[in-house]
């Protein structure tokens, strides 16, 4: 055990933060310890992209809405002298080859960091051209997409009170791509569940929980009919659970969970699940709290961290005519700069958004008002200009 | 008198042949339940007799509430009530009792309470007995906001359509190697043109103005896409029905925003599992929500979706809410629409009234006091 406490003292060295909780890993995990200890300690870390105090972050414009509010994020960091600098990679989605998304993935590797609009996925295409965003993932191994749904005060919605962390497994499950035609009009798609990823994605999903100070973590599955892949997902979240005695554990079955979010969302706290579920009930969230301009989302992997919109939405109806809401993107970036220890200007950009959210004139077509991106992006500057530090004190 | 013999034989003949079946839907599958979709009477003019499974937990006193309603209403409805368990066949297959079987073969239209299933029975649910018995391949959710009962969601009026016989609920999953378990799901071509089929008769029958594909076919390329394909052939033959398609988060998305937007909605299983109970949570739950469910050779059974409820049964506290809207459901397939909306007109009035509702609406009445209520103003509608 020579080893356990040297790794518990390096790593009470490199994050004293996270140095406590190490501890429980050990202790509830019974596979590869040594495995998940040594990943642990290089968790988290911000990439070291960093020459003369600046961030490089790889920016994949993407398609419909995603290059316009990426260049508006671009107008606010520069406005706010935010030490990063955007490398701009395009992936073409009408393209069948590879190659673009793969220099993605290159550059995503090297910068460690990326802020990206969603590629859409042609599927009047062969079926052997996959979908990029999925592709990404898989590669990069972003195995915990996590999104923080909240009522924001200057929103309308039908339900108040809303907070609710989502964190949801993003390399496997009914995402694996992999499917099949045996016998001519009959195809079968393989759901793919995996004990070390299951236990992975619940140990994050219950560090996450007691870093924020959230006490319960709800787990959503389909147990009852896929006894074997859910009940394997919920069994490892039940041992992960064992390791947390100060955070409550319970599970849902996946439509009762959705019929209790429209009802009653508040509920609920902190939830974890496979991919599929999670697609639905992220998205069922966003619309809760106002829809999906409003939420911002991160994808999690051991090396790297990619920031987008939470419900991954292409707005090709709304492209180019400047009525698409720049809130998820901006708290993206916002995120972004909170993933990069950037913590002043992420705060500073962050609160000028929620201000300008207050103003039901600036309001987008999306919550119900007649504004223009524009015009939102213009007020949010104006409020950093007004509230925000002097660049003599950064 | 040979020749008016012949005369009168030949016009009986092509009488029969012209009110016969409808254009492409020849097979017998759609006999009696479309024919009788169609709006004809019985020409017998005998009431029709419909199984009635009254189920478990508060099945029985719900059903009777049903039965005392429909009396009221003077509903040519005879009912023929069977129990469901689960027994061992010859061949050491779970089944149904033999009685039961035969009783909804013959009368086709069955409305059935709720079935509870002991764990580690040893032998499958019930439903799903009852699902592969019968082949019931469509569960046909409609999602109607009550008056009376407020939801945060007003004027919802859509209904989801779901395969209910492959797709995720296959049941077949694997141990590949320790610690990874891989599970099938599987689309074939007959149930999703078998779906899609069904989808357009019913908007066609119920006056819905269009059908949305719900699926996930940019993750699910072939899968969702062979389901896809399906319902954009059928759709060809449905020119009067607008057909579009929508990726699953999308509906989730707008469902929760905007559910006016939606009329009728088919899908695979699962996403049919999860979006149906989502639409039922926009209405007021599965207490008030009706559903049926449509299988091969004109079989149809209506049922409640709710749970025993095991802690009320026999208290005279159950809502019998849902057993009666799918019961009106089931007045509608066949063709009695007269009934089923003073059935139905009547249990939303006693609902807006507010005065007599159970426990779980609101309220604190019996469940005899509001079906008696029912029953009042059914009378009085007369």
């Amino acid at each position: 055990m020579a080893a356990h406490s040297a790794v518990l003292s390096m790593s009470k060295i490199i994050n004293p933060f996270w140095g406590g909780r190490l501890g429980n890993t050990v202790k509830c995990c019974t596979l590869s310890s040594m495995q998940l200890i040594t990943y642990e300690m290089l968790m988290l870390q911000p990439p070291p992209a960093k020459y003369g105090g600046r961030h490089t972050v790889t920016l994949i414009p993407g398609d419909g809405i995603g290059p316009e509010l990426l260049n508006h994020v671009k107008e606010v960091f520069r406005f706010s002298c935010v030490p990063v600098d955007f490398e701009v990679v395009h992936v073409n989605s009408a393209l069948e080859s590879e190659d673009d998304i793969n220099n993605a993935i290159t550059a995503i590797r090297r910068n460690g960091v990326a802020l990206k609009g969603n590629i859409e996925t042609n599927h009047t295409m062969a079926p052997s051209v996959k979908s990029r965003n999925n592709l990404l993932r898989t590669s990069l191994d972003l195995y915990a997409n996590v999104m923080h749904c909240q009522s924001l005060p200057g929103v309308q919605t039908r339900h108040k009170n809303i907070d609710i962390m989502i964190i949801r497994e993003n390399t496997e499950g009914e995402y694996s791509s992999l499917e099949h035609e045996s016998v001519s009009g009959v195809v079968e798609c393989l759901k793919i569940i995996t004990r070390n990823n299951s236990l992975r994605i619940a140990d994050y999903a219950f560090r996450l929980a007691r870093e924020k100070g959230r006490s319960r973590v709800t787990a959503v599955h389909k147990a009852n009919i896929m006894k074997l892949g859910d009940g394997l997902f919920l069994q490892c979240c039940r041992e992960v659970a064992s390791g947390y005695p100060d955070i409550t554990f319970d599970s849902m079955i996946v439509d009762n969970t959705t019929m209790q979010l429209v009802s009653k969302p508040q509920q609920f706290d902190v939830m974890v699940m496979p991919n599929l579920y999670g697609n639905v009930v992220s998205n069922v969230c966003a619309g809760l709290v106002g829809g999906p301009g409003l939420v911002p989302g991160a994808n999690y992997g051991r090396d790297y961290a990619v920031f987008e919109t939470a419900t991954r939405n292409t707005g090709k109806s709304i492209a180019g005519r400047n009525i698409a809401n720049p809130t998820a993107m901006l708290l993206a970036g916002c995120m972004m700069l909170d993933h990069l220890r950037l913590y002043d200007y992420a705060s500073m950009i962050r609160n000028a958004i929620l201000t300008t959210m207050n103003e039901t004139r600036l309001h987008t077509a999306d919550i119900g008002g007649q504004g223009t991106t524009s015009e939102v992006v213009q007020s949010i500057m104006r409020n950093i200009q007004s509230k925000g530090p002097l660049t003599t004190d950064l | 008198s040979r020749g008016r013999r012949v005369r009168s034989l030949s016009r009986t003949l092509v009488r029969r042949w012209s009110r016969g079946k409808p254009d492409g839907a020849g097979e017998t599958r759609w006999s009696r339940g479309n024919q009788m979709e169609q709006g004809k009477p019985d020409a017998r003019g005998k009431p029709d007799t419909v199984t009635l499974i009254p189920g478990d937990g508060i099945g029985p006193e719900i059903s009777s509430a049903v039965m005392k309603i429909f009396e009221a209403a003077k509903a040519p409805i005879r009912w023929e009530e069977r129990n469901v368990t689960a027994i061992k066949g010859p061949g050491g297959r779970w089944m149904i009792p033999p009685d039961a079987k035969e009783s909804m073969d013959r009368n086709k239209i069955g409305l059935k309470g709720p079935l509870k299933t002991p764990i580690a029975a040893g032998h499958p649910s019930m439903n799903l007995l009852l699902r592969k018995t019968f082949d019931l391949y469509a569960n046909v959710r409609p999602c109607i906001s009550i008056e009376g009962y407020k939801t945060p969601y007003t004027n919802v009026d859509l209904v989801t359509i779901r395969e209910n016989t492959e797709g995720e609920y296959s049941g077949i999953e694997h141990v590949i190697v320790e610690g990874v378990v891989q599970s099938i799901k599987l689309i074939t071509e007959d149930a999703s043109r078998r779906i899609a089929e069904y989808a357009f008769e019913y908007a066609r029958n119920n006056q819905r103005s269009s059908v949305t594909a719900v699926h996930k076919a940019n993750i699910m390329r072939m899968s969702d896409g062979l389901f896809l394909r399906k319902c954009r052939e059928v759709a060809e033959g449905y020119k009067d029905i607008k057909f579009t398609e929508m990726y699953l988060d999308t509906v989730c998305l707008n469902m929760v925003q905007d559910p006016t937007q939606f009329d009728v909605l088919v899908m695979p299983n699962l996403y049919g599992d999860i979006l149906s109970d989502l639409c039922a949570g926009l209405i007021g739950g599965l207490g008030v929500t009706p559903s049926g469910n449509i299988g091969a050779n004109g079989v149809a059974i209506f049922e409640s979706v709710h749970g025993t409820a095991p802690d009320i049964a026999g208290l005279d506290m159950a809502n019998p809410t849902a057993l009666l809207l799918s019961a009106v459901m089931m007045l509608r397939h066949m063709g009695l629409h007269d009934y089923g909306n003073k059935i139905q007109t009547a249990c939303f009035d006693t609902i807006r009234d507010k005065k007599v509702l159970t426990k779980d609406l609101g309220g604190n009445s019996k469940c005899s006091e509001f079906t008696a209520d029912i029953c009042r103003r059914i009378q009085d509608l007369d």
